[in-house]
């Protein structure tokens, strides 16, 4: 059986960035394994621009941010296969996978890195009622297929929730000639960043209906209307206050869900918030040597900060690669989601750390002039106010090397949103 | 003249209703903005929007039958829509290189329509 | 003129057709859907039923047994999936535990096999995820699960292979008596036949009372399910039933033949013969039932539903089967109400059609029918060896088009290229199951559009989600 040092699943913004950062801590034998028939995953349709800001300092589209990372993979001649799905792995790291040229092949690494990404929620998984015709997509299908093929899925749009995608795929069918009537938001506030509301929604004339969602699809060839009704608190349709829209087209941008099929092969524990592994402060997994960074750890709302995650989880493997494996050197603390607070990346850490670490979190509600604490055990150890927090927006703590050495025997720490 | 502009503040997610008190094309005075970079974005937002257009463009030839591109800086919002027409007719052929420019001074601005991706010809 | 045109390519019609294809006849089947089983056999349990919900005596009971046995055989014959893996009805009320003596009873008259009446620790012991609430449950072995889909394109390309004609989105509009046989206006234009098939679903009334006196009625009845990621496929090995009521059998919680899990069906007549849309009501009446542990001893996690569908049951007011030539309309043969169990009872509703159809019109066997069929290799269902083999031979096999499932590109390409090749995205779902995972093709639309183009030589725009005016896409970008 072929030996890998380090195996990356998925070739997105996550897979390559880990493998440019390994390349750089002095791994010298990487494959990237992508089952698309190119470097860059999702990047590649995101066509619009709003990439890069903390990474290179500049405004990139999605393809010229990957293209980036690209260079940089070719340039240090690190291997990756393309049109190649890994079929299975297990925890001892033997990874297989398939393509046309080699069909079934297994291969052992030293150090798995995860980085397979996100997938879209689908209708389905929303229990909207009516028929099932043509012209219901996620907003990333129809994101594909107008900005890499060149197609229209409609001209006349409804969108049910207000994710960036489904804010930015607003903007784009509008600026090829479709008509966006509405853009229906079940929450009360959008998951969309303030900047796509503006600019996608706000610039055009299209209107962002919180508290609303669709009811009812009608047409059985192609959509030819939905029906949309407000909700009420515990987000049931309020009766009376259905609006019928005519639309041949419903885009869905009602959330984005891990992909961790591979991950429950190895049999890595899932958060249940996140839906992606729960890794300690390595980006490890509760599998030795398998690394998770990225959409398939828990969903970004920025592309920079997946390429930081997946850098350090990059480093993280050829110092495991290198060190064989981590002696745990103190007792492991948990990193809980407090009060307000959904859930935190990492959920553990397992060694001593000696920089600071990051702890990102994302909160239940929108929260205004509150504070975010950082609690060891019951002792409060950071209390910072903040002018407002919302879901959409992914925060983060950091928790000093000091900090920890001076606290050496706690069991857990907690992030909460209190009163400032 | 004196008029009064209400927008919505990108800044962070606050998302603050800044209103610009515009006297003969020039702000005099914002208000509802809750920190600076609210009164910044106002003063910008309100006498001349600018936004950077990103679309595609057709290709012949290429493993991609259309190319992403971009503006390489803001131009006007108003002048989006001229934009998309000045590109809509356009046929490129394969091979394109992330950067060629595909339209130079797009709607009389000093700003360039530019490629994002690289188009292998096949 | 044709010998016998069969109306409907449903499971009722393409077993009938199957059967009659023995014969040397010119048969030609007219769909008004884009594909076999498009319509109401599209969306149901999919289970095989054993035989002893049906009234005893009734034309019901003795198709569904005989149904049940020839399932097997037809299984082995025309290579398609079943899985026999036993029904329960399940008793949760001590005050009703003698309706499983009725049942027990009926199972016996039916000449059900194997039926018996199993305490609580026995059935717990078989199915341990089982309400608490468990008194007793009756359980039938010869209960099993299919896919219609299957049955119907097995039983269709067969009959094509050995010479019956397949005309889709073909819509018969009227019916009138000629000289030695009958006169069909359909959208296509019209067509002269000696005789008639009407296997017409939820319409098979609307033909039937075209050329007959004697009316019937059928009525939709409505069906809609929850269908549950194969995560929890795992919760029932059987098809778990309630005690049934005056709707039909109640709702199910039950495994798919491909391991997924549903909970349905409900029950409603609907005026709409084309009404399959889920409604709010029913759906939230079904996540009710999960959340609430219905036949089921945790609750059922509503993050896991993949997806909610709806299918109609062809109800005649006499809940009976119509197999038979209608009395006032020579060389008119009904296959008409064939609701639940009319799935399982679809192989014997074939035979005894074509026992019917060839007395009647003195048809002569042919010596060369052809009586098996290769269904479509499931890449996944392979061993390693053969898995290997297969991509050697045909590299398609090792692109992965739809990763939910784990589809290939080369069971794509023989769904395309096999006797009445898929031409719709839904067409290619049903032989496939590309898109029926948990992204419900999200991934995999773009490709199989492509593919589809590309093997039809027809340009991405015209493709249909299943056909008629279901495209997909509406254009190119920079039209406007």
């Amino acid at each position: 059986m072929e030996e890998r040092q380090i195996v990356i699943i998925g070739g997105g913004p996550a897979g390559l960035s880990a493998a440019v950062a390994a390349k750089n801590a002095g791994a010298d034998d990487i494959l990237i394994i992508e089952r698309d028939e190119r470097l860059g995953g999702i990047l590649n349709q995101c066509i619009h621009n709003g990439f890069g800001l903390h990474t290179f300092k500049e405004e990139l589209t999605g393809p010229e941010y990957a293209k980036r990372y690209i260079n940089q993979v070719i340039d240090f001649g690190i291997d990756y296969l393309l049109n190649t799905m890994v079929v299975d792995i297990d925890d001892k790291r033997q990874v297989t996978y398939m393509n046309r040229e080699e069909g079934l092949v297994t291969i052992k690494a030293d150090a798995v890195i995860l980085a397979m990404g996100c997938r879209e929620r689908p209708r389905g998984a929303l229990n909207i009622p009516g028929y099932r015709p043509a012209g219901i997509y996620t907003a990333g299908t129809a994101q594909r297929l107008v900005n890499m093929e060149g197609y229209m899925p409609g001209r006349k749009v409804v969108i049910l929730g207000s994710g960036d995608i489904g804010l930015i795929m607003a903007r784009r069918m509008t600026l090829e000639g479709a008509e966006v009537k509405v853009v229906a938001e079940i929450m009360p506030f959008s998951g969309g960043l303030k900047r796509n509301i503006v600019q996608c929604l706000d610039d055009f004339d299209i209107p962002l209906k919180l508290n609303h969602t669709v009811v009812d699809i009608r047409g059985r060839e192609r959509v030819e209307g939905v029906t949309i009704a407000e909700v009420d608190e515990n987000r049931k349709p309020i009766p009376g206050t259905e609006e019928d829209y005519d639309c041949d087209t419903l885009l869905l941008s009602v959330g984005l869900i891990p992909e961790n099929e591979l991950s429950e092969k190895i049999g890595v524990p899932l958060d249940p918030v996140t839906h992606g592994p729960i890794v300690n402060e390595t980006f490890e997994t509760k599998v030795s040597g398998v690394f998770a960074c990225g959409n398939v750890l828990h969903v970004h709302d920025l592309v920079d900060f997946v390429s930081e995650e997946a850098a350090k989880a990059g480093e993280n493997a050829v110092a495991f690669v290198k060190a064989n494996y981590y002696e745990p050197n103190r007792q492991q603390i948990d990193i809980l989601a407090g009060e307000g607070v959904g859930y935190t990346v990492p959920q553990t850490i397992a060694q001593n750390i000696d920089e600071p670490l990051k702890v990102r979190f994302r909160v239940r509600g929108i929260y205004q002039g509150k504070a975010v604490s950082v609690y060891f055990d019951n002792e409060r150890i950071q209390h910072k106010k903040k002018r407002i927090i919302a879901p959409g927006q992914m925060e983060e703590v950091l928790i000093k090397p000091e900090e920890l050495n001076a606290h050496a025997s706690i069991k857990q720490i907690k992030v909460v949103i209190e009163d400032a | 003249m004196k008029e009064e502009k209400t927008i919505t503040c990108i800044g962070c997610p606050m998302g603050c209703q800044v209103t610009a008190v515009l006297e003969d094309g020039k702000v005099t005075e914002v208000t509802g903005n809750t920190c600076a970079i609210g009164d910044r974005y106002a003063r910008k937002e309100v006498i001349c929007p600018m936004r950077v257009v990103t679309s595609t463009v057709r290709v012949k030839g290429g493993n991609l039958p259309v190319v992403s591109v971009k503006t390489n800086g803001d131009i006007p919002k108003k002048q989006i829509a001229e934009c998309m027409r000045q590109i809509r007719d356009i046929e490129l052929t394969a091979p394109i290189v992330a950067g060629d420019v595909i339209v130079k001074h797009i709607v009389g601005t000093d700003t360039n329509v530019i490629a994002t991706k690289d188009i292998q010809a096949v | 003129m044709k010998d016998i045109v069969i109306i409907g390519a449903g499971v009722s019609g393409t077993c009938i057709a199957r059967e009659l294809s023995r014969y040397a006849a010119h048969i030609c089947v007219l769909e008004k859907g884009d594909d076999v089983a498009s319509g109401t056999s599209k969306a149901n349990s999919g289970v095989i039923h054993s035989g002893f919900d049906a009234k005893p005596g009734t034309l019901m009971a003795e198709l569904n047994v005989e149904g049940n046995k020839l399932m097997w055989e037809r299984a082995k014959e025309l290579n398609f999936p079943v899985k026999q893996n036993g029904a329960l009805v399940v008793c949760t009320d001590p005050d009703e535990r003698d309706h499983l003596d009725v049942l027990l009873d009926q199972a016996y008259k039916n000449g059900v096999p194997g039926v018996r009446i199993l305490e609580r620790d026995e059935v717990l012991k078989m199915e341990p995820n089982l309400t608490d609430k468990t008194v007793a449950a009756l359980y039938a072995p010869t209960g099993g699960v299919i896919s219609p889909f299957g049955l119907a394109i097995a039983m269709g390309e067969n009959a094509n292979v050995n010479g019956v004609d397949f005309q889709f989105e073909t819509e018969v509009t009227n019916i009138y008596p000629i000289e030695g046989g009958y006169h069909l206006d359909t959208n296509k234009g019209p067509i002269e036949t000696k005789a008639i098939i009407n296997a017409a679903g939820v319409y098979a009334d609307v033909f039937h009372n075209m050329v007959s006196e004697k009316k019937i009625h059928i009525t939709a009845r409505k069906g809609e399910y929850l269908l549950f990621d194969k995560a929890i496929g795992h919760i029932f090995t059987a098809s778990v039933f309630p005690l049934p009521g005056k709707m039909g059998k109640g709702i199910l919680t039950a495994p798919t033949i491909d391991g997924n899990l549903y909970v349905g069906p409900t029950a409603n007549d609907v005026d709409d013969k084309e009404g399959v849309n889920t409604t709010q009501e029913i759906l939230d009446l079904l996540v009710d039932k999960a959340e609430t542990a219905h036949l089921c001893k945790i609750k059922l996690p509503l993050n896991r539903i993949i997806t909610s569908f709806s299918g109609l049951r062809a109800h005649e007011d006499h809940h009976e089967f119509i197999v038979e030539e209608v009395a006032d309309a020579p060389n008119f043969f009904d296959a008409a109400g064939i609701e639940s169990p009319g799935l399982t009872s679809s192989p014997a509703i074939g035979v005894r059609m074509a026992k019917i159809v060839s007395k009647k019109m003195e048809l002569k066997e042919k010596d060369n029918f052809i009586s098996t069929r290769k269904g479509i290799t499931h890449f996944r269902d392979l061993s390693e060896e053969e898995k290997q083999a297969k991509i050697a031979e045909n590299p398609a096999y090792g692109q992965i088009i739809c990763r939910c499932e784990m589809i290939t590109e080369g069971e794509i390409l023989d769904a395309i290229h096999r006797p009445l090749g898929a031409r719709s995205m839904d067409a290619i779902k049903r032989r496939t199951r590309a898109g029926m995972g948990r992204c419900q093709a999200g991934f995999c639309t773009p490709k199989t559009m492509e593919i589809l183009a590309r093997e039809w030589g027809v340009p991405m725009t015209s493709i249909t989600k299943k056909g008629g005016k279901s495209k997909m896409l509406v254009g190119y970008t920079k039209e406007i």
